[in-house]
């Protein structure tokens, strides 16, 4: 994946060129992917330090395997915060959606239809979201964190306590194999493809550009002619489907689905999508940086998971990394701005007690 | 649904009737639909109202709306604190293990220490938040991790049993005053003297003006860093006085202590009609929130509807919440427009 991520990383900085109007703004995001691509150089690293099989392959196809689901639901859910709007049903979404399809698969239905019904109804939870957020006017923070309950509380009435089990084997192999001839997982590919596809969108389509723009500042972009709402409910559509193929796959690849499945993974996503350097005020990121996110959460749980490390102590290293992600890029103005007030305080009482807002 | 609106200033001679100001309070319609759910509900069960019910009740209430309280002085600041589920589970466990090995050490301070770890990790929040000038969800999702992974470290996957905490802790978990439970006597009491004081004190009005408006609030003079920090050391320290309730409650603690409690939060407290973006909402209201939320729980319960409901309907009934907050402040905002320039908290 490393190599990958080189090879990519240029097109960035090519694109700051061409709009010079945002130079600053594409300068500063540059940065960031760069400081990705160290940390996760540094990463590996590590990894193979404490461990020397850390790059097998093996070990790739199992980080892969992983982080699969979270990372494909970063993707919509980083077009979402690049609008300025955030959506925290997404884990909730994933368990439902396996529910859903274990169900249906239970009661006789062929897997392929099981699956599909999961898909629709992925598209209707993302629909409520999506109409709620955009039409009835409701934060979104809030209202996903209100379907956020309802999702999961829904996949509790229609499954709990049960688990099932028996899902084909010709599928359930994604949790087993590579894909034949490389060592690739399934659920890797598929995020390649889909984090490929959400780049296009963002970095080089007017749909893209729109949704910076909203992120940015929804008004203009609303008198700009971008139909801001109807952007938001396919967004939030596209993230209820995302996340229920999600579902899908976590449960082929565990080869079971009860109702907790994915419960708490919402903020292990949101903090992914942060990390990769989109803001949450909206407007300003990367899918390069996202996927670069991905990486090296993924090669550091992986390392620590192989020294033995507990699971809530690994945490620290990701909470670490956020709070620095959004830290360092602040941190110049911040001391910019204490010395200035220091050297306020030093001549001339300003009338303004407090430049601190 | 935060109720920036400007009202028009219409003039207007009729001042607002006390009775017309209470039943506009966004609180007296939780405590409504606390009394219809808990009314519907002892009908079909009468078991419901019994002593022991009620109890079971409040305690269940009296965490989420203790955090409530703390997590709306920084919601109101247009900030929001993800963090205090780990640090109700830190200062559980911190205060947990000083007991195990010193059996006698004093409850007070068992207290005392769990309140200065929450307000620690509050500081640190508050800090990071207002020097570095970062968004208060990216710090406090990132300390929700740090805190819960040194959570981990000084669990090391150990357990606090009820044989290591001292009775006369527990006790104040299981005791009652005249039939109410000391737990939400004490959340009772913090709710009072910090809804008292956001309503009477300047500096807490100052939180109101900074969420309404953080430009204005610093070009009015208000040291909003300082308002926020202190928001944000309030609400650590609440969570942890909530740890050491935690754990006087449950009696034991582990890793997952608290894991979970942000979403439930927020979700109480804009339920009880803090508007997630800022400058308005009250305590009172947030912490009416929690016992809404938490009446319905056992309410499920109580009418036999088995208790896999619970989720789905508490999510329903949040979205149904914010929706009506949402139609409230827009009724409320044309109403103003026509009758008075008076501008009041919603």
């Amino acid at each position: 994946m490393t190599s990958d991520m080189a090879t990519k990383t240029p097109v960035t900085p090519r694109r700051s060129v061409v709009e010079t109007g945002k130079r600053a703004l594409w300068r500063g995001v540059r940065r960031w992917e760069s400081a990705l691509v160290v940390v996760l150089i540094g990463a590996l690293i590590f990894g193979s330090s404490e461990r020397p099989n850390f790059l097998s392959p093996m070990n790739f196809f199992y980080t892969g395997l992983n982080m699969g689901e979270i990372a494909i639901m970063a993707l919509p859910l980083t077009l979402i915060i690049m609008t300025g709007e955030i959506d925290l049903s997404v884990a909730s979404m994933l368990g439902l959606s396996g529910t859903v399809m274990g169900v249906l698969f239970s009661n006789g239905w062929p897997i392929w239809l099981a699956m599909a019904a999961a898909l629709v109804v992925g598209a209707l939870g993302g629909t409520l979201n999506g109409v709620l957020v955009a039409k009835v006017g409701l934060p979104s923070i809030a209202v996903t964190i209100g379907t956020l309950t309802l999702f999961r509380g829904i996949a509790v009435i229609l499954l709990a306590p049960r688990t099932i089990t028996g899902f084909p084997l010709s599928l359930t192999k994604i949790g087993v194999v590579p894909i034949q001839g490389t060592q690739l997982a399934y659920s890797t590919a598929i995020f390649l493809v889909m984090a490929v596809v959400a780049g296009v969108v963002l970095h080089a389509t007017p749909l893209g550009r729109a949704l910076v723009a909203i992120g940015l500042q929804p008004e203009a972009a609303q008198f700009a002619g971008i139909r801001v709402n109807r952007i938001k409910i396919w967004l939030y559509v596209v993230s209820g489907v995302v996340c229920a193929f999600a579902g899908i796959l976590l449960t082929l690849k565990n080869s079971s689905v009860s109702y907790d499945a994915g419960t708490g993974l919402e903020l292990n996503v949101v903090a992914i999508v942060l990390f990769g350097g989109v803001s949450i005020f909206g407007g300003r990121g990367t899918v390069i940086g996202v996927v670069l996110a991905v990486a090296i959460v993924g090669a550091l749980q992986q390392a620590l998971t192989q020294m033995n490390v507990q699971p809530e102590v690994q945490n620290i290293v990701i909470g670490v990394l956020l709070l620095i992600s959004v830290v360092i890029p602040n941190s110049g103005e911040a001391i910019r701005r204490i010395r200035d007030r220091a050297r306020r305080h030093a001549s001339t009482p300003s009338p303004r007690n407090s430049p601190n807002a | 649904m935060s109720v920036i609106t400007a009202p028009a200033p219409a003039p207007t001679d009729r001042p607002v009737s006390r009775l017309e100001s209470l039943l506009r309070a966004r609180e007296l319609g939780i405590a409504l639909a606390i009394i219809v759910v808990f009314g519907l509900t002892t009908l079909n069960n009468h078991a419901f109202a019994h002593a022991a019910s009620i109890q079971q009740l409040l305690n269940g209430a009296a965490l989420i709306a203790l955090l409530g309280v703390g997590e709306t002085l920084v919601i109101v600041t247009r900030n929001v604190d993800l963090s205090v589920g780990s640090v109700v589970g830190l200062s559980a466990y911190i205060i947990g293990d000083l007991f195990k090995h010193n059996h006698d050490m004093s409850v007070v301070l068992g207290f005392v220490i769990a309140i200065a770890v929450g307000a620690a990790i509050g500081a640190i929040n508050g800090l990071v938040t207002t020097v570095a000038r970062v968004p208060s969800l990216v710090v406090t999702l990132a300390m929700l991790y740090i805190v819960r992974g040194f959570d981990g470290v000084i669990v090391n996957g150990k357990t606090i049993d009820p044989d290591s905490i001292p009775t006369a802790f527990t006790a104040v978990g299981y005791r009652t005053l005249f039939g109410i439970p000391w737990l939400a006597i004490i959340v009772a009491v913090v709710v009072a003297a910090v809804g008292y004081a956001m309503r009477s004190f300047r500096s807490s009005r100052d939180l109101y003006a900074i969420g309404s408006n953080p430009d204005a609030a610093e070009l009015a003079g208000i040291p909003a860093g300082r308002r926020v920090f202190t928001a944000f050391l309030i609400s650590g320290a609440l969570a942890g006085l909530a740890g050491a309730l935690f754990l006087a409650l449950h009696a034991q603690i582990d890793v997952s202590g608290g894991s979970g409690y942000e979403l439930t939060v927020v979700a109480a407290v804009v339920v009880g009609g803090v508007a997630i973006f800022g400058g308005s909402g009250t305590v009172l209201g947030a912490a009416l929130g929690a016992v809404l939320l938490n009446t319905i729980n056992q309410a499920l319960v109580a009418s036999k509807v088995s208790s896999f409901w619970n989720g789905a309907i508490a999510g329903g009934l949040l979205l149904a919440a914010i929706a009506f907050d949402r139609w409230l402040s827009l009724r409320v905002a044309r109403s103003l427009q026509s009758a008075e320039g008076a501008h009041r908290d919603l």
